[in-house]
């Protein structure tokens, strides 16, 4: 009999949370019309979204008409990207961004590089870490629309020092956009930023909601054709039900986040401890203490990374790799590339409320015996 | 110049890596080894590797052979 599957990718799509389930059932019965209409279904609807956004607007620690519902993360974070940079144009086009945003920002700089913009990589240490001093070079050189910090990175966890990074923006008036998608319903949100986004399936709610925040007064405008829905900023009507879920998944997540963040902080510390111990030739990276509470990335010398992927789903563990050859485009991990750090045999695990402790004792039991096999396999022991 | 030319096109990582650490024990200490390889992975994890076993990476060239990384044996 095959042990029960182990699911260890959180920080790509957290299992949805209970409540997400039953506030996505309720709301399907009761919020499909369009709320932007008049009539009595549609004030209902209307209703259940003014709800989520208050919601939402609470636990973020912003008013509600800042807070926009998107279709994704990813749109997010394109819009948070390009409406920044459109809403900014008479002061500059240059995109100042960490070298380890989430690919969804590095995307949209290359839209805007090839529009004619530039875009800056700031880069980071060996722990992934940003590096202050290029940063704050970067923001004051002339013509800096706006810059782009990921709040903790979403492949090694290392925490970014967003507050200060902020100061140096408000220094020469450049908003800050933060991706907060790893941070929003587990850790307590940074101060400074202008526009923030997040991503509703890393917090236990459905796929398919993204958030897009944008502070009073920040100059940003709406790089999608016009739509008057979600405050302009976002094109087409919210998948409402999904929406609903999404915020009360937030809620309880937040909730419960400082016991979670204890919890999982534990047990990653016990990952990096065990990992580094018991498995030869393996280097576990990001920051040993300012880090996420439920991410732990490794990369295990002379292992294939699809190679360890496959050998741990058979075991029945789900994890995420930034390998190359897990990439389409066959590059490792640019995050990894920035840092410095070996790329290949890359393991990224990440935890979630149903994670137990039992699930990462299996783990971390099962492990050595699957990278010796697959060393043994390649005839690479012993050197 | 290196010493000798390890020729690893064509094959992905971490294949390169393996080459050059099968390789290394068997050079006398000083020489200095080039890795020809064209994967990407190779810029990162070449230098890695060296960190790693405290052997001296060298730097990346970019001739007509595509990217090369030189590796010298220390110990």
């Amino acid at each position: 009999m095959s042990a029960p599957p182990v699911y260890l990718d959180a920080a790509t799509a957290a299992p949805m949370h209970p409540v997400a389930r039953q506030a996505l059932l309720a709301a399907l019965d009761d919020g499909w019309a369009d709320p932007g209409k008049l009539y009595t279904q549609a004030r209902r609807a209307r209703q259940l979204l003014d709800a989520a956004r208050e919601a939402t607007a609470l636990t973020l620690g912003v008013r509600a008409d800042e807070v926009s519902f998107t279709p994704s993360g990813t749109t997010a974070a394109h819009g948070a990207v390009l409406g920044g940079l459109a809403g900014r144009r008479r002061f500059g086009s240059t995109l100042v961004h960490s070298a380890i945003e989430h690919s969804a920002v590095l995307h949209a700089a290359e839209r805007h590089v090839g529009a004619g913009g530039t875009a800056a990589a700031v880069p980071v240490d060996r722990l992934g870490r940003l590096d202050l001093t290029a940063w704050s070079t970067a923001v004051r050189a002339p013509g800096v629309a706006l810059a782009a910090l990921i709040t903790a990175s979403h492949e090694v966890g290392t925490v970014q020092p967003v507050a200060e990074a902020a100061a140096a923006c408000a220094d020469v008036g450049v908003p800050l956009y933060v991706d907060a998608a790893q941070s929003v319903g587990r850790v307590p949100l940074p101060a400074g930023w202008s526009v923030l986004t997040a991503s509703a399936h890393k917090w236990g709610g459905p796929p398919g909601v993204g958030l897009l925040a944008v502070r009073k007064g920040t100059r940003w405008e709406s790089p999608w054709p016009a739509d008057e829905r979600e405050s302009g900023r976002t094109p087409g009507v919210v998948n409402l039900p999904a929406v609903v879920a999404a915020a009360a998944s937030l809620r309880a997540a937040a909730a419960d986040a400082a016991a979670e963040a204890a919890r999982l902080a534990d047990l990653v510390d016990r990952v990096r401890e065990r990992v580094a111990a018991e498995v030869p030739d393996v280097e576990v990276v990001g920051d040993p203490v300012l880090r996420l509470p439920h991410l732990v990335t490794f990369s295990c010398l002379y292992v294939d990374g699809e190679a360890l992927l496959h050998a741990l789903d058979r075991r029945g563990f789900a994890v995420s790799s930034g390998s190359s050859c897990t990439s389409s485009t066959l590059r490792p991990s640019h995050v990894l590339e920035a840092m410095g750090v070996l790329s290949h045999g890359n393991v990224r695990v990440s935890l979630h409320r149903e994670t137990t402790e039992a699930d990462v004792e299996r783990f971390l039991t099962e492990l050595p015996g699957i990278v010796a096999g697959l060393r043994a396999e390649a005839g690479v022991v012993g050197l | 110049m290196p010493d000798e030319v390890i020729d690893c096109r064509g094959q992905r990582c971490p294949l390169p890596v393996i080459a050059a650490a099968r390789r290394m024990p068997e050079v006398p200490v000083g020489t200095v080894v080039r890795v020809l390889a064209d994967d990407p992975a190779a810029a990162v994890d070449i230098p890695a590797w060296c960190r790693m076993r405290g052997q001296e990476f060298l730097g990346s060239v970019n001739g007509p052979d595509g990217p090369a990384y030189d590796v010298r044996r220390t110990h």
